[in-house]
């Protein structure tokens, strides 16, 4: 009898050590992440040798697609908050508390602010479909530099970048410069993706 | 009944802490599967998502004289208009005596700009790259421009406005 059951016992493996290491690592990704927020386009940025990283929180993102649309995100929904009730009085569009909580929540706008009316009052799949034109930048109706204007007048600690895809046009991104220089913001980043450096290859 | 309990009763025991310890063991290779399987699911998405940037420093536009720059030297300095398909003019010094610099055209492989920058900043330490482009020229070519500057660690450089004389310049070539 118990010759018969020895080699029973041999047969399970004890993986408490193994189940232990990997919910640890995996608690540690956990917290570590944070998710890409959603983008309404897709903007094919270009490589550089530059290796200086995005800060984490404070970003006040200008994004160029193919066509030159310009889009604008803020990833703190407070000064987002806080820039739309600015920007409403400002071009007398009005928005209720409903409106404007729901606007804190978008990752990203790119139209005129009296188009955001009717784009919020859309459900989020319809959003997807919803064309957005892009805000406007002419000298004429400079939306863009109010959004920027508001939104640092309310978190001073923001970091500009500007996310240009490659094959924009630079009078696009001329105007956005433009547009930062004339209040005085003579100091951001473009958004780029990774590219070797040749020098650092000669060194090694 | 009895019997059977005083009879069985030893090895009874032992068979109930046998199956105790059994019972104890839980079959833990699903929950570690699954576990390995978000562990991958969140180191994929921690690498990708952090963007690179750039950092542009662009020249002060306020019209206050106390602040302007020294003026510099004109023939220590390199123009350079970004054009369209990917072409890229430079000139060194400016317009003297009515006679125009001699416009050069090239493109942003490592032979072309590299090649010019590397031999301008060794010539001349203290080169001034002033660059310019035109409305068709592709953000690409403004990131390509800049990462040259980097590269060849040209120790001043500037973006700024082209104006109608650059554009004459580069449409002769």
């Amino acid at each position: 009898m118990p010759k018969v059951k020895v080699p029973r016992k041999n047969v399970s493996l004890d993986m408490t050590a193994m189940c232990d290491v990997a919910f640890l690592l995996l608690t540690f990704f956990i917290l570590t992440t944070s998710f890409k927020p959603e983008e309404p386009v897709v903007v094919d940025t270009p490589t550089s040798v530059s290796e200086t990283k995005l800060p984490d929180k404070n970003i006040l993102l200008i994004s160029i697609d193919k066509g030159g649309r310009i889009f604008f995100s803020v990833d703190e929904p407070d000064t987002r908050k806080a820039a739309l009730q600015s920007m409403s009085a400002k071009y007398g569009v009005k928005f209720t508390d409903d409106e404007s909580n729901e606007f804190a929540n978008l990752p990203s706008i790119g139209l005129p602010i009296q188009n955001l009316k009717e784009y919020l009052s859309l459900s989020t799949f319809d959003r997807t479909k919803y064309v957005q034109p892009g805000i406007p930048v002419d000298s004429l109706n400079n939306q863009l530099s109010d959004w920027v204007l508001y939104s640092r007048s309310v978190n001073n600690r923001l970091t500009i970048a500007i996310k240009g895809d490659q094959e924009s046009n630079y009078e696009i991104s001329s105007k956005v410069i433009s547009c930062l220089q004339d209040q005085n913001i003579n100091k951001f980043h473009f958004v780029t993706g990774l590219e070797a450096n040749p020098n650092k290859k000669k060194k090694n | 009944m009895a019997d059977i309990d005083a009879s069985g009763g030893g090895k009874q025991k032992g068979n109930k802490k046998r199956s105790k310890k059994q019972s104890t063991k839980v079959d833990m290779t699903p929950m570690v599967d699954l576990g390995f399987l978000l562990i991958t699911f969140f180191m994929l998405t921690t690498t990708f998502s952090k963007p690179q940037s750039m950092d542009v420093v662009m020249p002060d536009k306020s019209k206050d004289k106390n602040k302007q720059n020294q003026d510099v030297k004109a023939s220590h300095t390199i123009s350079m208009v970004l054009g369209d398909d990917n072409k890229v003019y430079w000139w060194q010094g400016i317009k003297e005596n009515g006679v125009d610099p001699v416009v050069t055209a090239t493109d942003y492989s490592p032979k072309g700009l590299r090649k010019v920058l590397l031999q301008k900043v060794a010539e001349i330490p203290k080169l001034v790259v002033v660059i310019k482009a035109k409305k068709k020229a592709k953000y690409k070519n403004i990131v390509d421009v800049l990462d040259e500057m980097s590269i060849c660690e040209v120790p001043t450089y500037a973006i700024v406005d082209i104006t109608p004389d650059d554009i004459k310049l580069t449409d002769k070539k």
